[in-house]
Order: C-alpha cells, then sequence, then structure tokens
C-alpha cells in the first residue's frame, strides 16, 4: 500500500469518527446524566463522568410515575399490533398475489389509495368514532387498549410487502397441494408463510418499532394514567418534574429508548436491508 | 363477463376464499382511513365544537377563515422553513457520509450503527434528551458554544431560535436514513460505468460529476420527497420540546391542526386544516410516484 493510500484511508476514518461522534454524542450526554444527583447535574461547565454513579436515579425514575404499566401497555399494545398486522395482511396478500377473482384490480388500486393518506388526515373522525363506541361500551371506546390497537389492525403497506414475496412461489407447487387436499389456508400456513419469513419478519419489525415509538395517536386517545403509553407516559414525566430532575429525566428517556435499541442490534441486517428496498421511513 | 352457468363449483370457491381473505383487512382500512377521509372531507365544511351543540353547515367557511387567518399562514411558514432548514444540509452531509462509507472499511457494522441509531430511537426520548442539551444556562450545546469564543443561545426560549434548535434535531436524526438509502443508491451503480471512465483518465471529482451524482438522482428524489413529507407530518418534537412556542414561532402545520381539534375542540376547522395537509401531501406523494414508480420491491 502506497503512502497515499494509507494517508487517505487515515484521513477517511477520523472524518468518519467525527461524524460518528456528533452522532452518539446526545445518547453518551443521556447515559452521563442519568447517572448524576441533581446538583452535579446542573454544575457549570458539565462534567462528561459523574464524580459518584447516582444508579439511584433509575429505580427513583421508574417509581416516580406508573413506568412498569406503561410498558405493560406499550408491548401489548405494539404486539397486538403486530401479529394483526402480519395476519390480515398474510391473507389479503395470498388472495391478491394468487387467487383470480372479480374486482381484483380495482381493489388492489383502493387499497394502493389508502398508503396516500397521511395518519394526521384520519385522526379526527377515528376520535368521533371512538367517542361514540365509547357510549355502547367503555372498552371500544376511547382510552382503551381497543382505541391504541384496532385502527393499526391492517396496513396496505404489509399486504404490499408480503404480496411481493408470495408472487415469488412457483404455481405448481400450490397445484400439486391443493390435488393432495390441501385446503387454500393450509397451503398458506403450511408453506407460503414458512417460504416468506424475511418478508414477514421485515413486515413484523417495521410494525412493532412504528408502534412502540408512536406519539400522536396515543396522545390524543388515551387520558387516564393507566391506559398511557410508555412514549405519553415519558412526556408526561417531563411535565410532572417541570423538567428540573435532570438525572431523572434521563434515567426515564434511557429506559425508554432501550427495547427498541437493544432490537435494533439483534436484527439490524434484516433492517437496514428493509429500509433499503423499500425506502420506508417513521 | 363471464356467465354463471360455465362457472365452476371450484371457481365460486376460489372467489369466495379471496373475498374471505380480503375482509378483514378491508374492514380495518373501512373503518379506519377510508370512511374517516369522507368524514373529514364532509366536516370540514362545518361549524362544530365538541360538547357545545350540534354541527352546522357552513359550506366553505371554515376554508375562508383558514386562508385569511394570520395562524395557518404561520404554521406553513413556519413547517416550510422547518423542511428548508434541515432537508438541503441534512441530504449533502449524508451524501458525503456514504460515500465515505461505500467502501471496504474495518468496522463498518460499528459506523453504521452509529449513524442509526439515532433513527430508531423513540423521537420523544431523544427530544428530551435534546431539551437538556439545550438548557440555557447548563446546557451542553452552549458549553461547546462558549469554549470556541461563541455567546450562548437562548434556544427553546426565544421565538428566533427554537426554529433552528429543532432544525439542528432534526438533521441529526434523519441522518441515519438518508446514509442508508443512499449507501443502498451507490451500490446499484454499475461498477464498469467507473472503470471505463478511469480509462479515459477521468479524475475523482470527474467520476462524481459525470458518474455518481447523475446516477444517484432518483435516490436523491426519493430521500427529498420523504423528507418534506416526514416535515409535513413532524408534531413529536414540538409537543415535547416547545409546545408550538415561543410565541407561536414552532407550531407546524400537524401541530396547529392538534391545538384546534383537540384543545379548542374545533372539529370542522381542524378537518379543515387536515384537508389542506393531505392536498400537500397528495401532490407530493404524486409526484414520487410519477417520478420512481412504486419502489416496494422486496428482494
Amino acid at each position: 500500500m502506497t503512502f497515499a493510500k494509507q494517508f487517505e484511508r487515515v484521513v477517511i476514518h477520523l472524518l468518519l469518527i467525527a461524524g460518528a461522534a456528533v452522532m452518539v454524542m446526545p445518547f453518551l450526554w443521556m447515559i452521563s446524566t442519568s447517572l448524576k444527583s441533581q446538583a452535579e447535574a446542573l454544575t457549570y461547565p458539565p462534567q462528561w463522568i459523574p464524580t459518584e454513579f447516582a444508579w439511584s436515579n433509575y429505580a427513583r425514575a421508574w417509581q416516580a410515575a406508573p413506568f412498569p404499566r406503561y410498558f405493560l401497555n406499550s408491548g401489548i399494545v405494539a404486539v397486538a399490533v403486530t401479529l394483526g398486522e402480519l395476519a390480515t395482511g398474510a391473507l389479503a396478500a395470498y388472495a391478491f398475489a394468487r387467487l383470480r377473482f372479480p374486482g381484483r384490480d380495482a381493489l388492489f388500486t383502493i387499497y394502493l389509495g389508502s398508503m396516500m393518506i397521511p395518519h394526521q388526515m384520519t385522526i379526527i373522525p377515528s376520535f368521533l368514532l371512538l367517542n361514540t363506541l365509547g357510549e355502547i361500551s367503555p372498552a371500544l371506546g376511547l382510552d382503551s387498549y381497543f382505541a391504541l390497537i384496532a385502527p393499526f389492525l391492517a396496513s396496505a403497506f404489509g399486504v404490499f410487502l408480503l404480496r411481493q414475496s408470495f408472487l415469488t412461489i412457483p404455481n405448481d407447487l400450490e397445484d400439486a397441494a391443493i390435488l393432495d387436499g390441501c385446503g387454500r389456508l393450509g397451503f398458506l400456513w403450511r408453506i407460503v408463510l414458512p417460504l416468506s419469513r424475511p418478508a414477514l419478519a421485515t413486515l413484523a419489525l417495521f410494525a412493532f418499532m412504528g408502534n412502540w415509538n408512536s406519539y400522536l395517536w396515543p396522545l390524543i386517545v388515551t387520558n387516564s394514567n393507566s391506559m398511557r403509553t410508555v412514549q405519553i407516559g415519558l412526556r408526561y414525566f417531563v411535565g410532572q418534574e417541570g423538567a428540573s430532575q435532570w438525572g431523572l429525566l434521563m434515567a426515564a428517556a434511557v429506559f425508554v429508548s432501550i427495547p427498541v435499541v437493544v432490537l435494533y442490534l439483534f436484527v439490524q441486517k434484516q433492517f437496514v436491508q428493509g429500509i433499503a428496498a423499500t425506502g420506508i421511513r417513521q | 363477463m363471464i356467465s354463471s352457468r360455465n362457472i365452476s363449483r371450484r371457481q365460486w370457491g376460489e372467489w369466495l376464499t379471496a373475498y374471505a381473505f380480503l375482509l378483514p383487512s378491508f374492514i380495518v382500512l373501512s373503518v379506519f382511513i377510508y370512511y374517516p377521509v369522507v368524514y373529514a372531507f364532509g366536516l370540514s365544511f362545518q361549524r362544530w365544537r365538541l360538547l357545545r351543540g350540534p354541527a352546522a353547515f357552513i359550506g366553505l367557511g371554515n376554508y375562508e377563515f383558514l386562508f385569511s387567518s394570520e395562524e395557518f399562514w404561520q404554521a406553513l411558514w413556519n413547517t416550510f422553513y422547518f423542511a428548508l432548514g434541515s432537508i438541503p444540509t441534512g441530504m449533502a452531509v449524508a451524501l458525503l457520509i456514504a460515500l465515505l462509507l461505500n467502501r471496504p472499511l474495518r468496522g463498518l457494522a460499528l459506523y453504521r450503527t452509529a449513524y442509526f441509531v439515532p433513527t430508531i430511537t423513540s423521537l420523544v426520548a431523544v427530544s428530551v434528551v435534546w431539551m437538556w442539551i439545550y438548557h440555557p444556562d447548563v446546557g451542553l450545546m452552549n458549553y461547546f458554544l462558549q469554549s470556541v469564543g461563541l455567546p450562548g443561545v437562548r434556544w427553546l426560549n426565544e421565538p428566533g431560535s427554537a426554529m433552528p434548535a429543532l432544525i439542528l434535531l432534526g438533521i441529526w436524526r434523519g441522518m441515519g436514513y438518508n446514509v442508508i438509502i443512499y449507501l443502498a443508491g451507490l451500490q446499484n451503480i454499475p461498477q464498469h460505468l467507473y472503470e471505463a471512465a478511469q480509462i479515459d483518465g477521468a479524475n475523482r471529482w470527474q467520476l462524481f460529476r459525470y458518474i455518481t451524482w447523475p446516477m444517484l438522482t432518483p435516490t436523491s428524489f426519493l430521500i427529498l420527497i420523504v423528507a418534506v413529507i416526514n416535515s409535513f407530518q413532524s408534531f413529536t418534537q414540538v409537543h415535547v420540546m416547545t409546545q408550538g412556542g415561543p410565541l407561536g414561532s414552532t407550531t407546524v402545520i400537524v401541530y396547529y391542526l392538534y391545538q384546534q381539534a383537540f384543545q379548542q375542540f374545533n372539529m370542522g376547522y381542524g378537518s379543515a386544516i387536515a384537508m389542506v395537509l393531505f392536498g400537500i401531501i397528495l401532490i407530493l406523494t404524486l409526484i414520487q410516484t410519477k417520478m420512481l414508480g412504486s419502489r416496494v420491491h422486496y428482494q
């Protein structure tokens, strides 16, 4: 390797390291502050390493607001939405990809159209609808799991993603299976889904992360502390602490961030490929 | 049209199966997307304050009020300002990073993670962290400014600096996504183009100028449209960090909708704002589809 090449390599790494440092600095600052006492958090100039590690911030933040409940709510909602989106998406994708029926193309266009509707446009009618349903039964109204889950149980994006994958399965496979008396549902369950694992995993990942991080809808439909999700809980925690107990706030920000970051570290390859393939952005 | 006599039982079975399979997703999309769109359209012609008696048809009243309201134009301008401030800079930096990363490097996965983690972390959590970074007296940002001899800024507390603060956060958070998409675009450029140009004695700048940049045009366009749509939908960081203030300087369009519909309960007026937002996003989406076709393909 020539000197020039080597020099170039070093410069590239230095630039990338500088950039990466800027990118992770807020996270390091969050962790650093989360381990500081109130007095030390407010010292100036700021210190990166706490003189004494205030691990108790985590326990105090965890108890200062009903975080266990928030996590339970977020978990229930994100898992239910993910499973729902996979189930409804797989069924519809199968119909669009492998069955012939009158109105198929028109219906497909209608599904496609729903992707052009911004979520913000539907929130007022959906809110009013749930408000009305709540008069029939509170379990179907605002401030319920139903309100947090139901609107997201199907997504056109999921149907498209799975349809693309289902189209690649050879037809003779299906004819043979049907002749062997394996019904459509059986074929979908036993052959199509196992062969489409990558697409299913990508969809599950997007659905879960998108829902775990969602904010506007849960903000609008929840109003009791027991129904709040993690994101809304964190926002109210900031209000409750009057944005002064920075050590506690950062500790809470850390444990709200952890689940998704850990999930990402496990499946980053799939996640990055999925984003590159679909161009989706949350 | 197929005459019903020739339709075999098996075909009927296939049709029924198809409709049955479509039913669950169709119900959800109908109840929570198609019906709300129609309903919002109808609502936008009514004056209706929730809990304040029945709705009244007022024709284009909401729209007239909207387009003559200073608050609305301010919100539209704020949104535009946010997009203009964060997108070009963010794209330029992302392209530079993607060009640097587009080679076999030691620690590539580590770099990628560092650039990408802000994108996937909850926006609420990073907003809280940035509130702390922007703290006027003991914040990290002002500490950096002062250590290079610049005066500190009262970031989120001044109408002049609150939006720039949100823009900085926006650039930081969108970076990972843009880098990933640019990297994918770079990897799709056929290598033989570069080899041919190098034989002709092209230098690095020429390679970039005449091959990389033109070949990346669709990618840049995708990033641009997605970023603009995203900017027009921004809400979370505003609700967490500034509540639209100070003096309305960060009230973006979705925040304005939220204030009107869910704080003042003006459901009709809020629906009119939603229709305008829909119009803007629809135009952007149509441009995107026209230029790129649907990019949803899975390998």
